[in-house]
């Protein structure tokens, strides 16, 4: 327990590299996030770290090419189309809550200054399902990754735009919170997101390329064949979490949300393209 | 060389295949191998040192490249003990050391760690 944030919160935070370091607002956070990876990886297309490692270990990106041939993430599209067009007890369906959908992954994160938090695409799913009195579905795995899934694939080529508002100090805060989060280190291992994504991103870790934190947030949900299953953004928070031998938060509670946040909105400009396929 | 220390010779390796046999000599020996072996273990251990998920040691399987190579320690750490602080918190050092604190968060018991860092000096 006593390696948990609460005692680290208090900390001064050092950020290792100059990207918040110097960066002061949003905007400039955003512009050296990416400028740093435009100039460790020069080669790679900006679009293309929406692929991850795959977009820096040409090995990888071999084996991962062949899977998305029959891509195992498939069925899951399926049935959250059926999710989709099945109306709910009350005869009404999701499209009630949302008129633009099924393609509105787009849209999440975002800001809500009507209800002071960010909300998520999971969390607007559940808030639907809530308000047409059917029971909100767990947060990490299960019938949430189908939807997901569904929309995800829809939502296709929609390019990642958060904007953080300027008129509500309350949503900058978020932000800053969710950044902490980012550099924050944590756990009995004493790693933060950054050493290992920012820091040292592109270096082997054991046999496994470190992936760039860059388009990080865009193929969710994803198919882990760890999992061997699709999964969601929350529950990959939580792994990473562990794998420190930190104690993870709550899927959907206020500090994964900011911190979906923070991170998607340091991959503005990358195209979506969930759900996607990893080891 | 001379008869004197032929026989000077002759009488400590008698002496020294008696101690062999029977005194303490064999038993140090013996363990010292032994908890290099060991701290070797542990350092291989994906569950405990882990050393090689980030650091190259030579002949040993799928190294990471994160960190520097374990190699020639003795000319990089002043002793053995400046090597026990590095592993014991590298942030010390320096504090944008991504190296997990193995002493100071308690990763590995102290007798864990030290004979890791006896593995480690011989590399």
């Amino acid at each position: 327990m006593k390696y948990l944030l609460h005692k680290m919160a208090f900390l001064v935070f050092t950020c290792s590299l100059a990207v918040s370091a110097q960066a002061t607002t949003p905007e400039e956070d955003l512009a050296a996030f990416q400028n740093f990876f435009k100039h460790r990886f020069p080669n790679v297309e900006t679009s293309d770290f929406s692929n991850g490692a795959y977009a820096i270990d040409p090995i990888g990106r071999e084996n991962w090419e062949a899977i998305e041939e029959f891509p195992p993430y498939e069925p899951f599209i399926d049935e959250g189309q059926s999710m989709w067009e099945t109306p709910f007890a009350n005869g009404k369906t999701y499209k009630e809550c949302f008129p633009e959908g099924p393609a509105i992954a787009g849209k999440y994160p975002h800001w809500s200054k009507q209800k002071g938090m960010v909300i998520t695409l999971p969390l607007a799913l559940n808030n639907c399902r809530e308000a047409n009195g059917e029971k909100p579905l767990k947060y990490k795995k299960g019938p949430i990754n189908n939807i997901l899934s569904y929309i995800a694939y829809e939502s296709r080529g929609q390019i990642t735009n958060v904007e953080i508002p300027s008129d509500d100090p309350a949503a900058l805060q978020a932000y800053e919170d969710g950044k902490k989060f980012y550099y924050t280190r944590r756990g009995q291992l004493n790693f933060s997101c950054a050493n290992c994504h920012l820091q040292n991103a592109g270096m082997i870790l054991r046999t496994e390329v470190l992936s760039p934190a860059l388009g990080h947030t865009t193929h969710f949900p994803v198919y882990r064949s760890k999992w061997g299953t699709v999964g969601t953004l929350h529950r990959r928070f939580t792994g990473c979490n562990k794998q420190v031998r930190a104690k993870p938060f709550k899927a959907q509670g206020e500090e994964y949300r900011n911190l979906e946040y923070f991170l998607t909105y340091m991959s503005n400009g990358l195209p979506l393209n969930g759900p996607g396929a990893r080891k | 060389m001379t008869g004197k220390t032929k026989k000077w010779l002759g009488i400590t390796g008698v002496l020294g295949v008696i101690s062999s046999q029977f005194l303490i000599t064999p038993t140090l020996l013996a363990t010292e191998a032994d908890i290099i072996k060991e701290g070797e273990a542990i350092a291989f251990d994906r569950t405990k040192g882990n050393c090689l998920a980030c650091h190259y040691i030579d002949q040993a399987p799928s190294p990471g490249n994160i960190a520097p190579a374990l190699t020639a320690m003795k000319s990089r750490f002043s002793s053995k003990e400046a090597l026990y602080q590095q592993v014991w918190d590298a942030t010390v050092k320096n504090p944008e050391s991504a190296m997990p604190p193995f002493g100071k968060h308690g990763i590995l018991s102290k007798s864990d760690l030290q004979k890791v860092i006896d593995y480690v000096w011989t590399l």
